[in-house]
């Protein structure tokens, strides 16, 4: 059968969009197909996300307005899989396409129905907690915006379809059968939350103030029911006690699933930071067992939520609750660490409820012939956390095992880089050019100014007169519209704006409302299709720099406000058009770090006919992968990684180096050049290449404490490994203790090495099985097994190992005592214990590599984080992306984590590469700098500044020698400008002219 | 002369108004972090986002004070961060010189302020600015060049 060159993508949350994007940017037709009636799932009904409390909305939003209007994927919503032949390569799949009652073409969203419709219905979106109309939209910054009829609530009055101008109604629209002919599948279905059953023992559906945890988000929301105020549903009261309690429906045999849902201590560590946040007299408590914070940075946020704001953390899982009767309060009864009971009243209580797999989890698993696990998410291979059973058809995010964002933004792109490796040869086979308006040419024409005022929900209207600042824009000269807008960013705006443009024949746009480094690139793609230059756009940054930054101060963030908009008003009478460049990309990627990470990319590259450069410093290949001989869920990494060091080392398409460092990399995105030395000889190679993947890895800590060194029974876990599973040594021994978090969350490191504990389980566990005799004791702060791993942790306690907790106020002590080791720890819960052992294990943690991370942050100019990771462009929605655009990172590099994490981001990496290599060109930044001739004096200062060699001298017929500048290369950073004595040079985007007009703010 | 600057509310008591120009990369990012993390500070100052220090040249500083702004603050990343290689360094060596320069055609010197502040730097940015606004109000408003006559 041949190859299709076409994708379907089930499920359209933040996973589905992702990869979607990735996809439809690589070149693939992508049919995104969702089954409710808009884009964005779970995290477009988050208020905040942790661990950067950025705002969800404000982040996802762009993203969904991209998949929503991008030219190569077709989405379609309230769809259903009816049936699927075919395989790898040429799949046919037939979707149903539920009738909405309302013509999608036709519909503006414009909400009248909803306002006139008479019954009310349940609104899915603010959980059960808003009543919305049976004509409605899931939000109000849905994607698409398109008001949808529940059929179930219907009374049939016809209100709706006499008052809809746009003629949209349709109560006869049938149901659809269409049948999509793709070459793979992805599955991003995502989760349902776990629901406490009626009758439960926490009260929920009985008890008023019982909520979950995504009915709280709802709450906090500026979206949400109660505008982001902190309100008890049995009395509108603010509550001051709120508790959390942690694994509702996880680590449950009863009443739930016996794994780990792993987001919850997060988002409830967020939830509780977000509400005394939002009102200061709200005090959280949280009740967990563990805090399994072990993502990149998340250490730091259970810290500042304890010590910053107050949050109460206490040790014990709740079983009951009872209601005050009168007061609505509910009483809480808990046995503190140290035994005692305490009954304790609080206000409210919120069920930090875990993740289920998706409800139509078992049909879609059907329906695709795919293999489940117990609990019916995806089952995917070991190494391969995105394949699913069947070839061709691949599964993201949260249906392979419960997951937060941007492991499922990672998988979502891993996902997409295993499509790029199957179809590769089938890239723009079946897509279209986007077709854009012709410019307006607008040159010489007197500026007519349209702003747009944000309220972003709350966030700006909550502080800043937002009506007053739109009434102020209205006023200063040349600006013709002054309008405001609750969301700006939402769909619905970009068609506002759009119509805008035409109806007053603007030509400058200014949004004032974020910040323009994440939604400028969206509102200058709108002014484009509404046919102005994408440069005739300006942003007033009121939130980030002013509303969030004088929460106290309306009045003078009001004026700040106007201020702001006034600058922008000045300068955007001066903006002119601008051209971009296209740059050719050389088709060719460098990988550096020869670890599975790397090898995983390089292989990946290689497959899709990309001459790939892996260059790794070792003498070997491999990696920490080396020291590894299982994971805890029995793959053999040895086997695994000897076939991917043959597939690398004998590809064609590999150039594989090692004993190799980078000598430099010079150049930008699609043209890079670079030389290394490599070999015994140090022999030097020079190629070009397009893109660079970071894979440098990490290293093991050395240990400092517990006797490590000084004496020989005091061994690192990697030695253990070895020692189990290459000698008989376990054999002759009679106890082992574990110690962990050695070298993580500490003063020195602090953050969690995340593997650790999985690997102390999974050594228990072996070391267990080969010797039952064998006393084991692993000594912990949190256990974080997280995921399905917790299975593993309940086989471990099943099979005698003993867990005992320590503070880490009082680290464990150990002495070497004839033929023992003694080691002294102190339990919260037992006192002071006291263990002999003949061997003492301590779980070291990983650590970056300090100075070769900075040398190479320095050569490839991007950041490290405080740790010395490489800090990625977004903790979220970009996991693999730098800011530097074709360059990305995967692997330990990017912070500490497990074999299968490595493997999903090196794929990601690769896919994020394709939307690049993929192309021919790729098109450049359009503010760059250019020369005046006629001031130009040719004194070169500007070539001694300027750090890209864009700029050298020229002979000029008129003018003599001048400067001139190579504008593929300038990156126009202003350097030869702000030093030009004679004003010649100047950046467009950013003239002098511009700026002094702000400076004066002429009104 | 630009009265919507220079404008200052005796009765009420008085805030200055301060220009800052902020690098795309570090600066502006670390403004933006430090709304994100909500972290407050006074309402002086007033942003022109620049792709680099290295852009800024010594007009916009004396224009600034020329129309009245009551202080500037330049910030870029720090020395060795810069997303376009050196254009801080390049910007810092500039900036030595404009200093000397103020300072001989008497503007005070902590009118006008030179810093470094990281993408990361939210808290420091936060607390910059509130120093150099308690700098400049203990100044008073610029009226070096306002016209007399």
């Amino acid at each position: 059968m041949d190859k299709v060159g076409a994708v379907l993508v089930v499920g359209a949350g933040i996973g589905g969009s992702q990869t979607a994007l990735d996809l439809g940017d690589a070149g693939f037709k992508v049919y995104l197909v969702e089954s409710t009636t808009s884009i964005g799932g779970v995290m477009a009904q988050l208020d905040k996300t942790f661990p950067t409390n950025d705002c969800a909305m404000c982040i996802v939003s762009p993203k969904l307005v991209e998949t929503g209007r991008h030219q190569n994927i077709d989405l379609s919503i309230n769809c259903k899989i009816l049936d699927v032949k075919g395989e790898a390569g040429n799949f046919t799949v037939k979707v149903l396409k539920k009738s909405l009652y309302v013509n999608m073409d036709k519909c503006t969203g414009c909400g009248v129905c909803g306002k006139a419709c008479p019954v009310e219905a349940i609104d899915v979106f603010n959980e059960g907690l808003a009543k919305y109309s049976a004509t409605s939209v899931k939000y109000p910054q849905a994607v698409p915006l398109i008001y949808a009829i529940n059929k179930d609530y219907c009374i049939g009055c016809g209100i709706c379809l006499g008052v809809c101008k746009a003629k949209a109604v349709e109560y006869d629209q049938q149901d659809e059968e269409v049948d999509l002919n793709v070459g793979a599948i992805v599955l991003a279905p995502g989760f349902d939350e776990f629901i406490p059953a009626k009758g439960n023992k926490y009260g929920y559906g009985k008890y008023k103030n019982v909520v979950t945890s995504i009915e709280f988000e709802r709450i906090l929301s500026a979206s949400g029911p109660y505008s982001g105020k902190i309100i008890r549903p049995s009395d509108g009261d603010v509550p001051e006690k709120v508790a959390f309690l942690q694994c509702i429906g996880s680590r449950e045999f009863k009443d739930g699933q016996p794994y780990c849902s792993s987001v919850c201590c997060m988002y409830t560590a967020k939830e509780a930071v977000i509400a005394k946040e939002h009102m200061d007299q709200v005090n959280p408590t949280i009740f967990s067992m563990d805090i399994r914070a072990y993502g990149k940075d998340f250490d730091k946020y259970i810290n500042r939520a304890q010590e910053e704001y107050g949050v109460r953390y206490i040790r014990s899982r709740i079983s009951h609750i009872e209601e005050d009767k009168t007061t609505k309060d509910l009483i809480l009864t808990y046995e503190a660490e140290n035994g005692e009971i305490i009954k304790e009243n609080f206000n409210m209580v919120v069920l930090s409820v875990g993740l289920n797999p998706p409800d139509d989890g078992k049909y879609l698993g059907e329906m695709f012939g795919i293999e489940l696990n117990e609990f019916n998410f995806a089952k995917t291979d070991i190494f391969n956390p995105v394949q699913t059973s069947k070839r061709g058809i691949f599964a993201c995010g949260a249906f392979t095992s419960p997951k937060d964002i941007p492991e499922t933004v990672t998988q979502a792109s891993a996902a997409a880089g295993c499509v790029n490796q199957l179809l590769y040869d089938q890239r723009d086979t079946l897509i279209t050019e986007k077709v854009l308006p012709p410019e307006i040419y607008v040159a010489g024409q007197p500026p007519r100014i349209g702003c747009f005022i944000c309220h972003c929900g709350i966030n700006i209207g909550g502080y800043v007169d937002v009506p007053e600042v739109t009434r102020y824009a209205g006023t200063l000269p040349n600006v013709v519209l002054a309008d405001r807008n609750l969301y700006t960013c939402s769909a619905d705006t970009q068609t506002i704006i759009k119509e805008k443009v035409l109806e007053y024949n603007l030509n400058r746009v200014i949004v004032a409302s974020c910040t323009p480094r994440t939604h400028e690139p969206l509102f200058q793609e709108t002014i484009r299709e509404a046919g102005l230059n994408r440069y005739l756009f300006q942003m007033a940054n009121i939130r980030d720099q002013c509303s969030w930054v004088h929460m106290h101060e309306p009045e003078k963030a009001t004026e700040k406000a106007k201020d702001l908009v006034r600058m922008a008003v000045n300068k955007a009478r001066d903006i002119q058009p601008l051209e971009r460049i296209k740059l050719p990309v050389t088709q060719k990627a460098l990988v550096i770090g020869g670890g599975i990470t790397g090898m995983v990319a390089a292989f990946n590259f290689a497959s899709q006919e990309y001459e790939t450069y892996l260059v790794e410093k070792g003498k070997e290949f491999g990696g920490h992968a080396r020291h590894i001989y299982t994971t805890l869920e029995e793959g053999n990494v040895q086997e695994y990684l000897s076939n991917l060091i043959d597939n690398v080392t004998t590809h064609k398409f590999i150039h594989a180096y090692t004993e190799a460092e980078i000598e430099n990399i010079d150049g930008y995105i699609g043209n890079f050049k670079s030389s290394i030395l490599h070999g015994p000889s140090k022999e030097r190679v020079e190629f070009d290449h397009g893109v660079v993947v970071v894979a440098t890895g990490a290293n093991e800590y050395e240990p400092k404490e517990y006797l490590y060194g000084q004496d020989s029974r005091v061994i690192k876990q990697s030695d253990f490994e070895k020692l189990i599973n290459t000698t008989d040594e376990i054999n002759n021994k009679k106890s082992v203790v574990m110690i962990q978090c050695v070298g993580s969350r500490n003063e020195e490191h602090p953050y969690c090495s995340k593997m650790c504990c999985a690997e102390a389980i999974k050594n228990a566990i072996k070391a267990k099985e080969l010797n039952p005799s064998l006393e084991v004791v692993i000594l912990f702060r949190d256990i974080r097994t997280y995921g399905f791993k917790e299975l593993y942790y309940r086989k471990a306690r099943a099979a005698g190992i003993v867990f005992i907790r320590y503070d880490e106020k009082i680290l464990p002590e150990v002495t070497s005592e004839g033929n023992n080791l003694k080691i002294e720890v102190t339990s919260p819960k037992m006192g002071k214990i006291t263990i002999s052992s003949d061997l003492l294990v301590l779980s070291a943690g990983i650590v970056a590599q300090g100075e070769a991370n900075e040398e190479l942050a320095k050569i490839l100019k991007v950041p490290l984080n405080e740790d010395h990771f490489f800090l990625e462009a977004h903790v979220k929605l970009r996991p693999v992306d730098f800011a530097t655009e074709g360059v990305f990172v995967a692997g330990l590099a990017h912070c500490p984590k497990t074999i299968e994490d490595s493997i999903s981001q090196a794929n990601a990496a690769v896919s994020r590469a394709c939307t690049i290599l993929s192309k021919d060109e790729v098109e450049a930044e359009g503010k760059v700098a250019s020369v005046d001739m006629a001031r130009c004096s040719g004194c070169g200062m500007c070539i001694e500044n300027c750090a890209y060699n864009a700029i050298e001298l020229i002979e000029d017929r008129r003018f003599g020698i001048v400067a001139s500048i190579n504008k593929a290369l300038c990156k126009g950073c202003g350097a030869c400008s702000g030093n030009c004595r004679c004003s010649a040079i100047d950046i467009a985007g950013f003239t002098s002219e511009q700026i002094f007009e702000m400076i004066t703010g002429r009104v | 002369m630009n009265k919507a600057v220079v404008e200052s509310k005796q009765d009420e008591e008085w805030q200055p108004k301060i220009i800052a120009f902020l690098c795309n990369w570090c600066s502006y990012a670390g403004a933006d972090l430090a709304g994100v993390s909500r972290i407050q500070y006074p309402p002086t100052i007033r942003v022109v986002r620049v792709p680099c220090s290295g852009r800024i040249n010594p007009f916009f500083i004396i224009k600034s004070l020329i129309d009245g702004w009551d202080g500037v603050v330049v910030s870029g990343c720090h020395p060795g961060d810069c997303h376009y290689i050196s254009g801080n360094l390049v910007a810092r060596r500039r900036f030595a010189i404009v200093k000397e320069l103020l300072d001989f055609i008497g503007i005070e010197p902590d009118r006008v302020h030179f810093m470094w502040a990281s993408a990361a730097e939210g808290e420091l940015f936060a607390v910059m600015i509130r120093k150099i606004s308690e700098l400049v109000k203990k100044l008073g408003p610029n009226k070096k060049f306002e016209k007399k006559w």
